[in-house]
């Protein structure tokens, strides 16, 4: 009952945020200098010319008057025609969007792993050097950004020791027989693991880049509220039963310590799918971040606008989803 | 022979003595109060009996004996196994005792489970058995229950028949009733009484309050400065004691006859005299080590 409350308060406050970011995304870009008319024309062209593309593309018309058909486009489910691929926005979004999912998914399982694994060692080597070293690798894996580990994991495994792909998400020379652009999942189902491993083997790198940050941030998170969740009187009281350490930290404080955690997982996430616009382009990674740039450079306008609006879905829907997990891991708000 | 014996115990947070050669004795089915002033070390007794010490706190010398197996020369895993059979803990407050991400069932039931092989039937059965003897209506209601969702009286009377569930030789109980209201004090402590003269089980009940001890117990250890001033039984005690520390405790307690009396604390004088006595002691102590 209250699930079903939460979920209806959340739909509502989050198509709020989307209207809002379509206001401003659709404002921001055409404030900001450059026009896409000046980019597609050839130098020299008159003003006829330019008049009459302006009125093909609906330049020609006030800006509230655009923002209305916009709308009512978006409201119909048209997102408009991209300027350079003349091609519907929905469709080329939809195109890409698996590809960073993907991604995404597959850095945030990487992170959530490395950054679990090291809180759990580091809480049952807790005071000892194992602990500190973990501490260490924190302190620099947080504070080197995203690209930089990029950079040198192309240098290290691409160039030095060329172990994984480094551009593309692919190879093309190989023959894919998938209806949807959900591969990796896709090739599993189809147990074609030699495109799957060529598919990890691609995006390895960009994943591991994207998850070492979030990595050291749980880790660093998680083991702080389990140290904090060990001195309890319910974990002290587990003991006396005669549980093993092993057993105290993951069944008796794991659940309760993992929440703020996953709060901070989720907020961090979204920051993790924006990082994908650099680290895609850094590794020619055929996504949405990739078509973003793409979409900028040329001044793309209806393009950019559907990718922004398509990102601020992603986030708002992970938001819900962390709420959601959060509802259902903590009982006192599950009744309350 | 006594079920539980510690002998010349010492403990030490960095430099500071925490236990100063504390020795005891509890017989099976015995009720032994650990009385002392808050600092005095008693519930660091039973936390050293448990195995629960602080990560900061050593001990240093000494030994803890139970069915005459010296516990620290135990292989942790064996140590961990023996107290999970023979002893349990009745903690001092219930609103931090229960883990408040599971069902309160399997918090009770899962030891004898995993840690004592019984089947998982066989268990929850003995629990609803126990919760009723603890007086909780509707117990299968209770063990699908959240902690949350039950009062803190509720909740000790579930660590209570927790404690009880593997019929542990001794249970230590640290302060059992100081985090609840008065009226429910009361209730828990003969319930406490009640459920050891059932079965027979061995108390080890930590307490500053001498009012409790007169009710409860048969036997008592008074401590300071994590030294034992006095082992002496509760009727001695309150007739006569022997320290002149106890004296002055007993002296402080108000007494319900003087109602409006004036509350006396223990003297000055008293306290320098027993930190001298334990100065005298520690130095002996220092003495011994070197000549050795």
């Amino acid at each position: 009952m209250t699930l079903i409350r939460i979920i209806l308060k959340r739909l509502l406050s989050m198509s709020i945020t989307l209207i809002g970011v379509a206001v401003i995304v659709f404002f921001i870009i055409r404030i900001v200098p450059g026009n896409p008319i000046a980019m597609m024309l050839p130098p020299g062209a008159g003003e006829e010319d330019i008049a009459r593309l302006k009125a093909l593309y609906g330049f020609d018309k006030t800006l509230p008057e655009q923002f209305l058909i916009w709308v009512r486009g978006i409201l119909g489910g048209d997102f408009g025609t991209s300027i350079t691929s003349r091609q519907p926005v929905m469709s080329l979004v939809l195109g890409r969007l698996p590809a960073t999912l993907e991604l995404s998914i597959m850095a945030l399982v990487m992170a959530v792993m490395i950054g679990g694994a090291l809180a759990l060692i580091g809480t049952r080597q807790r005071g000892g050097k194992a602990e500190a070293l973990i501490d260490v690798t924190n302190g620099v894996s947080l504070s080197v950004p995203d690209f930089l580990w990029g950079l040198l994991f192309i240098l290290l495994f691409g160039v030095l020791w060329p172990v994984f792909h480094i551009s593309g998400r692919v190879s093309p020379a190989l023959d894919l027989p998938f209806v949807t652009n959900f591969y990796l999942f896709e090739s599993l189902l189809r147990l074609r693991f030699d495109i799957w491993l060529d598919l990890v083997s691609h995006m390895f790198m960009p994943a591991l880049a994207l998850a070492i940050p979030l990595a050291a941030i749980i880790a660093q998170l998680l083991k702080q509220s389990l140290k904090e969740t060990m001195h309890l009187d319910y974990v002290t009281l587990a003991r006396t039963k005669g549980y093993s350490e092993n057993h105290v930290i993951l069944r008796e404080a794991l659940p309760n310590a993992i929440l703020p955690t996953l709060t901070l997982v989720g907020v961090q996430f979204t920051f993790l799918i924006g990082g994908t616009v650099i680290i895609e382009r850094l590794f020619s990674y055929e996504g949405l971040g990739n078509m973003a740039i793409d979409a900028v450079i040329n001044r793309d306008l209806p393009l950019i606008q559907g990718i922004v609006i398509l990102f601020a879905v992603i986030f708002t829907t992970v938001n819900l989803l962390v709420d959601l997990t959060y509802a259902l891991l903590n009982p006192r708000l599950r009744h309350g | 022979m006594s079920f539980l014996e510690l002998k010349n115990l010492n403990a030490r947070v960095g430099p500071l003595p925490i236990l100063r050669d504390v020795s005891l004795q509890v017989a099976p089915g015995e009720v032994r109060a650990l009385v002392g002033e808050s600092g005095a070390g008693k519930s660091m007794i039973g936390k050293a009996i448990l195995g629960t010490l602080p990560d900061a706190i050593r001990i240093t010398g000494g030994e803890i004996l139970l069915e005459g197996e010296d516990l620290q020369a135990m292989s942790p895993k064996d140590r961990r196994r023996m107290i999970g059979a023979k002893v349990a803990l009745i903690p001092q407050d219930p609103l931090t005792a229960l883990n408040p991400a599971r069902r309160v069932g399997p918090q009770i039931c899962n030891r004898l489970v995993d840690i004592l092989g019984w089947r998982r039937r066989e268990a929850e059965a003995r629990v609803i058995e126990l919760l009723h003897e603890v007086h909780i209506p509707a117990p299968e209601r209770v063990m699908r229950a959240y902690p949350h969702e039950l009062s803190g009286g509720m909740r000790q009377r579930i660590l209570i028949a927790s404690a009880f569930a593997a019929e542990p030789q001794l249970i230590i109980a640290d302060e059992p009733t100081t985090a609840l209201d008065v009226t429910v004090q009361k209730q828990i402590l003969r319930l406490i009484r009640d459920m050891q003269a059932r079965h027979g089980t061995a108390l080890l009940f930590v307490t500053h309050d001498l009012g409790v001890v007169s009710k409860l117990c048969q036997s008592m250890t008074v401590l300071f400065g994590g030294k034992v001033l006095e082992d002496t039984s509760v009727d001695q005690f309150f007739s006569a004691p022997d320290h002149a520390y106890s004296a002055a405790l007993l002296a402080a307690t108000p007494k319900y006859t003087d109602p409006g009396g004036s509350l006396m604390p223990v003297p000055e004088a008293t306290i320098h005299a027993v930190e001298a006595e334990i100065a005298a002691h520690d130095l002996a102590h220092q003495t011994e080590t070197v000549r050795q």
